[in-house]
């Protein structure tokens, strides 16, 4: 990495437009003005570092961090990849965070209202880092489909919430990991605000029998690639 | 060569897992990036509001922070000025999600001047990101100070900007008993949109 590319540019061909008439709240909440160019300086290519040590054993296994009087409800899933640059490098050391809904599509937030059952032993968020090589690992609970308020009968395909901070404070990307097969990614208006049907394809996990354990839980894989290494400076 | 995994919105629901305190659980960072126990530098409190386009408060953003220290050197390998003092109990990472009034604030150091590109040198400032539900990408903008007047004149990425909306990067300083307070208002859309950097 060097200061005089920085960071290689969101790409517009994958990342949704702030702006997406189907998503009904992007409405008063998509800036209108073009973006200010940015070239990299070192406030772009640090970032927040975050050990080993601030995590506790099991917050990568959603079916064990929030029991209370038994095993959470649902099918048991592994979800495991790797965290990759754009020229496939691994990513050591990124911090991952995810929260989901319970296996009936009900989150445990204050503000969820959705009538379907809490579970007392799901909290359905978790955190790992990626190791050495950039891979990532957790155990949880496939999530249901939920209703939300964005148009007549809408229900959000069953989702799990990635977030990531990568190498720098640029890197930074938030997203969602979705399920084969699904019907609903075809009509769900914030997979489909994502231009390129290559690129909502890389939102989907792929059911693998590797990572599945006998007796235990199915297994997904799912990579995920972090902006790269800049070719070219971009000041003018 | 892969291609970058697409952003989708953070949604209504990130904070029992982004900023889960209120659920009586620790998240990785909070709002509180400085104490009284911080190595030098001007404690300092940023206070602000998100609005949407119709200057309505948003309830559900999640707002991040990223900053040097006092002396201007970032927590990270890539900032290796071994001349410029590193405080490690200083990490520089800051989140908070809004309240139903649409606040947020951070308890902080001011920071120093950082290089920037060539021999420029950048005003202090706070870079921070900005997630909410609604918003299908993260916006970048950076905080910058009403007390750096000359700093900002000279800052390369202020320069960056036209002038009418520079104003809408630079907190204004209020004096409490407490201490300084800097208030730094992201509007989202409309009139006085907040600068948002392609970052
Ligand atoms: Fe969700």
């Amino acid at each position: 990495m060097t200061m005089a590319g920085g960071y290689a540019p969101l790409d517009r061909d994958v990342h949704p437009p702030f702006s997406h008439a189907d998503y009904k709240s992007t409405a008063l909440r998509s800036p209108r003005k073009p973006l200010v160019p940015l070239a990299h300086t070192l406030s772009e290519i640090t970032g927040p570092v975050f050990g080993h040590d601030a995590f506790a054993p099991l917050d990568d296994n959603l079916t064990k961090n929030a029991v209370k009087n038994g095993e959470p409800l649902g099918e048991r899933m592994i979800v495991t990849g790797r965290v990759l640059d754009e020229d496939g490098r691994g990513i050591p050391d990124t911090l991952i965070e995810i929260w989901q809904a319970n296996a009936a599509g009900r989150y445990i937030h204050v503000n969820d209202q959705h009538d379907a059952p809490i579970d007392p032993n799901f909290f359905g968020a978790g955190r790992c880092v990626s190791n050495s090589e950039g891979s990532y690992r957790f155990t949880t609970i496939r999530p249901g489909a939920y209703p939300w308020p964005n148009h007549a009968n809408a229900w959000r395909p069953p989702h799990i919430h990635f977030s990531l901070f990568g190498p720098s404070f640029v890197t930074r990307l938030v997203t969602q990991m979705y399920f084969p097969g699904d019907p609903l990614l075809e009509i769900d208006p914030i997979f489909q605000s994502i231009p390129a049907a290559a690129a909502r394809r890389r939102l989907v996990a792929e059911f693998s029998p590797e990572v599945t354990e006998p007796e235990w839980a199915l297994g997904y894989a799912w990579d995920i690639v972090l902006r790269g290494a800049g070719a070219t400076p971009r000041e003018a | 060569m892969p291609k970058q995994t697409a952003s989708q919105t953070i949604g209504p629901y990130f904070a029992y897992g982004l900023t889960p305190e209120a659920y009586g659980r620790a998240g990785i960072c909070g709002n509180v990036l400085a104490g009284a126990d911080t190595a030098g530098g001007e404690l300092i409190r940023v206070e602000g509001r998100v609005l949407d386009g119709g200057a309505d408060p948003v309830d559900d953003a999640l707002i991040e922070i990223w900053q040097a220290n006092a002396a201007g050197r970032y927590n990270h390998s890539a900032d290796a000025r071994g001349e410029v003092a590193l405080d490690e109990a200083f990490s520089g990472i800051g989140r908070c999600a809004t309240d139903a009034e649409g606040r947020f604030w951070f308890e902080t150091v001011k920071p120093g001047a950082v290089p920037g590109r060539g021999n420029t040198l950048q005003a202090p400032h706070i870079n921070v990101v900005v997630m909410a539900r609604g918003m299908l990408l993260h916006a970048f903008t950076r905080i910058y100070f009403s007390d750096e007047n000359t700093a900002n004149a000279n800052d390369p990425v202020l320069e960056s900007v036209e002038e009418a909306r520079r104003p809408t990067l630079i907190a204004a300083r209020e004096d409490s008993a407490k201490g300084p307070v800097f208030r730094f208002e992201i509007r989202l859309q409309g009139d006085g949109e907040t600068v948002f950097f392609a970052a």
